[in-house]
């Protein structure tokens, strides 16, 4: 009798869970106005693909064994736009450093695709050559001759029917020879006007929907449009073709060391988060300041600007994660619930031409040499109002940050690249020390340092070593080079990683997306209506204007 | 920067870091643990060298223990301390002092280690040969957290590690253990795909492996099969081979870092699996810090009899 009893719940229990899944994954579905068809195959499939996978337990995995170390499923990764400088770069030399490091399955496989008239060994010494020039770790002949075993080119257009069919006879040549189960990711490294004809491809060859057992993912990089609208337009494409818990959008910010331990310094810490909060907290600066102008990008960079570029996903993700409460569990929906409350809790400042500040860098020596200014570079319209450095005021509308102002500004050409968090505290609200005693002493801050030199730093008074009592700023940091590692990975591999894993933690969701242009949506229209962006001097840390907006609040920025 | 001390003590050692931090101008360290050695003159050189290479990962104080034995009757009277202090380049990404200990002082040298001990960090010892026969209770070993031994560098390492499972202690831990992670990380990826239940297995390897005894007690704990031990030529561990009823999984690794890693019903792969150095074996041990439970279930494990190959 006890075992009937036993053995019914757990199995309604399943069952529950099981249609939980699907009603989760229809909602999102439906939420996205995604039609059932198509992919609705490939979702009901996954519930029970699930229950397939719980029944088989590895017996050499155990939490106990801690060695071991996350190693991806079998799977491929299919890169889009393989000959691009993102890919050469950081994909292939992160896909190189992860097999390096011993944590991509056997048979991993890396398939090019691109508009070149290439063989399959033409791509590997590209690969080569790129893993050679740019890998983080030192080059192994066994781990490079393990990789290359898997390498696969496609050439074509990604209108190209045939090269499709390609793509996807190549796909399952290499299910069969290399055992990668059908478990694909597809990167799609190119810009965004591609992607409709790109996921389009994929869904009409059947290579999105994934047979069952498997998955298929895509991966995205920014921009994410250009405004709320074309956001959604956007999401709505790719989720007509993948489910969207396997749309991976890369923010390469969130898969750095700084910002995950900036969740350990909150929340696995007794010492910071009962300060974290307006009683103690004056306002918190956010700054990702670039030394480089816009280079040879000005066809993509006139017209979308700093705000859109960089404030929109980068610096909305810091803050969210500076700002947010505590997550139930460390788990992508937890921290997504978290970070959406704190993105529709954002307020806008109440005059917009008070609150927020644009600039464009001007010809000027920088660094020791001399540089253009934005409207001299090549390819720009002399009457372009596009910004090149944006700051704007925050305000976070609940109990934990009520007025308390996030400044956040990130421009190119500034004084050096740096990216940084910087939580400034209220002074003692009572000193014993006379006034000349404390002449010197500024507010305490912790501030994160997310690059260069990742680490952080705590500022705090002291007093000047002498007779008298004399107290001046001293600073404590903590650097990730000097206290773990001199090699901590690099972003993508860590998120390439991920993907693999099917671990959406580090990702934002389209959710996040889409409430990020609704914060930035309104600034932008205000700035398209009124005036023109502030001149700046290259090689300095913005426009007047933008130290003007925190002195109006009796602040100023910080020199990063 | 080197600082050399002779007949000296602990607190005149501490003096000589705190002014060869000054000297390079670093006053505020960020190091994470203290790590002990305890050597002979004649290894001294190559695990200072690796213990160096890890402080890459692991910024660390390094106390090199060197008992020195004196050759006359007079000298052993006299009991004396020697330092050499090296901080800054020298010194990897952190500090180490190299104490070598004449007379009586070498069975106290417990009294010289410990007011160096970094505040609060976790200390690890690490002996490359002649470690004591219950590491746990050594002087030494109990002032640190983690004991690393190494079953590499002993005479008879099958005999060593019967007594390694008798003297057991929480935080022992081998670096023949370590040298298999990799191995331990491909089968159970190999088992990931292949997802059977296991029937059989076999561990290959040369003779008086202690790798590859702590693999087959590992995989015998984990799979509740018997293993079988196969005497190959080596060198080390050659192939481990796991039977499913479709068929078997196989890694094979005959020679070279390039191993074929063979799946029932899937052609075959390479696959990289390199011998490491001991640099980054001493690396991996340090990541963490905690007893190592999975060691302590393998060092348990029923132990397995060599047989010759049957070729």
């Amino acid at each position: 009798m006890s075992e009937g009893i036993e053995g019914i719940p757990q199995t309604a229990e399943q069952e529950t869970k099981g249609t939980k899944e699907d009603k989760e994954a229809r909602a999102a579905q439906e939420a996205a106005g995604v039609e059932q068809t198509g992919v609705s195959g490939a979702a009901e499939a996954a519930p029970a693909t699930d229950r397939a996978d719980t029944d088989f337990v590895n017996p050499l995995r155990d939490p106990q064994d801690r060695r071991l170390p996350r190693i991806a499923g079998p799977s491929g990764l299919v890169i889009f736009g393989v000959t691009g400088d993102l890919s050469r770069k950081k994909l292939m030399p992160a896909v190189y450093d992860l097999a390096n490091r011993g944590l991509l399955p056997p048979g991993f496989s890396l398939v090019g695709f691109a508009r070149r008239d290439w063989e399959d060994q033409d791509f590997a010494q590209v690969v080569h050559d790129a893993v050679r020039e740019h890998a983080r770790t030192p080059f192994r002949e066994e781990v490079w001759q393990q990789l290359a075993e898997g390498m696969r080119f496609i050439p074509g257009d990604f209108d190209d029917d045939t090269a499709f069919k390609q793509l996807r006879s190549a796909v399952e040549e290499l299910d069969a020879s290399r055992g990668t189960s059908g478990n694909y990711a597809f990167y799609l490294s190119v810009p965004p006007k591609f992607f409709p004809k790109v996921v389009q491809q994929l869904k009409k060859h059947k290579l999105a929907s994934a047979p069952e057992g498997s998955w298929r993912r895509a991966v995205i990089e920014k921009p994410f449009g250009h405004d709320l609208r074309s956001a959604e337009e956007l999401n709505a494409i790719v989720h007509d073709v993948f489910d969207p818990e396997q749309v991976f959008r890369i923010d390469h910010y969130l898969g750095k060391e700084t910002v995950q331990n900036l969740l350990a310094l909150r929340f696995a810490n007794q010492m910071f988060e009962p300060i974290w909060n307006r009683s103690y907290v004056d306002h918190v600066q956010i700054t990702m300041a670039e030394d480089i102008g816009i280079g040879g990008r000005a066809g993509y960079y006139d017209g979308i600007g700093a705000a859109r570029d960089v404030i929109q996903n980068h610096l909305l993700q810091l803050m969210a994660l500076t700002a947010m409460e505590e997550p139930a569990a460390f788990d992508a929906a937890s921290l997504l619930t978290e970070k959406l409350k704190v993105l529709k809790a954002v307020r806008l400042p109440q005059g917009l031409g008070q609150g927020t500040v644009r600039g464009q860098y001007a010809a000027a020596w920088q660094g020791g040499t001399k540089v253009r200014g934005y409207l001299e570079e090549d390819g720009i319209d002399q009457s372009s109002t596009t910004d090149t450095y944006a700051a704007v005021r925050l305000q976070v509308e609940n109990r934990r940050w009520a007025g308390v102002p996030f400044y956040l500004r990130t421009g190119k050409r500034l004084g050096r690249r740096v990216t940084e968090i910087a939580v400034v505290f209220q002074r003692a609200p009572h000193s014993p020390f006379d006034s000349t005693a404390t002449e010197e002493l500024g507010s305490n801050a912790i501030v994160i340092r997310v690059q260069p030199d990742e680490g952080m730093t705590v500022r705090f008074g002291s007093k000047v070593p002498g007779t008298s009592m004399e107290i001046r700023d001293v600073t404590m940091d903590f650097a990730y080079g000097e206290s773990f590692t001199e090699s901590s990975p690099e972003a993508y591999e860590r998120l390439i990683l991920d993907v693999l894993l099917g671990d959406a933690n580090l990702f934002p969701r389209h959710q996040e997306v889409e409430e990020s242009w609704k914060i930035l949506d309104p600034i932008e229209q205000y700035w398209a209506t009124h005036g023109r962006p502030a001149q700046y001097t290259s090689g300095s840390w913005g426009p007047e204007e933008a130290d003007e907006m925190l002195a109006r609040d009796g602040r100023s920025w910080r020199r990063p | 920067m080197k600082i050399d001390l002779t007949d000296t003590t602990a607190s005149k050692i501490n003096k000589a870091l705190v002014q060869g931090r000054r000297a390079i101008g670093t006053p505020a360290v960020g190091m994470v643990l203290t790590m002990v050695i305890v050597t002979d003159e004649e290894n001294a050189y190559d695990a200072i060298k690796a213990a160096e290479e890890a402080s890459h990962e692991h910024p660390s104080r390094t106390l090199v223990v060197i008992k020195r034995h004196a050759r006359t009757p007079r000298d052993r009277q006299s009991s004396r301390l020697d330092a050499e202090v090296r901080v800054g380049a020298d010194a990897g990404t952190g500090e180490t002092v190299i104490l070598r200990t004449y007379g009586e002082v070498s069975d106290h040298a417990d009294s010289v280690v410990l007011p160096l001990l970094l505040p609060d960090a976790p200390v690890v010892v690490w002996w490359p040969v002649d470690a004591p026969e219950v590491p746990s209770k050594d002087p030494l070993g109990a002032l640190a957290q983690r004991r690393i031994t190494d079953l590499y560098a002993v005479e008879d390492p099958l005999e060593t590690l019967q007594a390694r499972v008798r003297a057991y202690a929480p935080g022992d831990t081998d670096l023949a253990w370590t040298r298999l992670t990799p191995w331990r990380s491909m089968l159970a990826a190999a088992l990931d795909q292949a997802r059977a239940r296991i029937v059989s297995a076999a561990v290959e390897a040369e003779a008086d492996n202690p790798a590859a005894e702590l693999l087959a007690r590992w995989l015998e704990a984990r799979l509740h099969v018997r293993v079988d031990r196969v005497v190959t030529a080596g060198p080390v561990v050659t192939a481990v081979r796991l039977g499913t009823e479709n068929g078997e999984i196989v890694i094979d690794r005959p020679e070279g870092p390039l191993a074929t890693l063979t799946l029932p019903g899937q052609p075959s792969r390479t696959l990289a699996l390199k011998v490491r150095a001991t640099s980054e074996l001493i690396a991996e041990e340090l990541r963490r810090l905690d007893a190592d439970e999975m060691y302590a279930i393998a060092l348990n494990g029923e132990a397995t009899e060599e047989t010759p190959a049957h070729v």
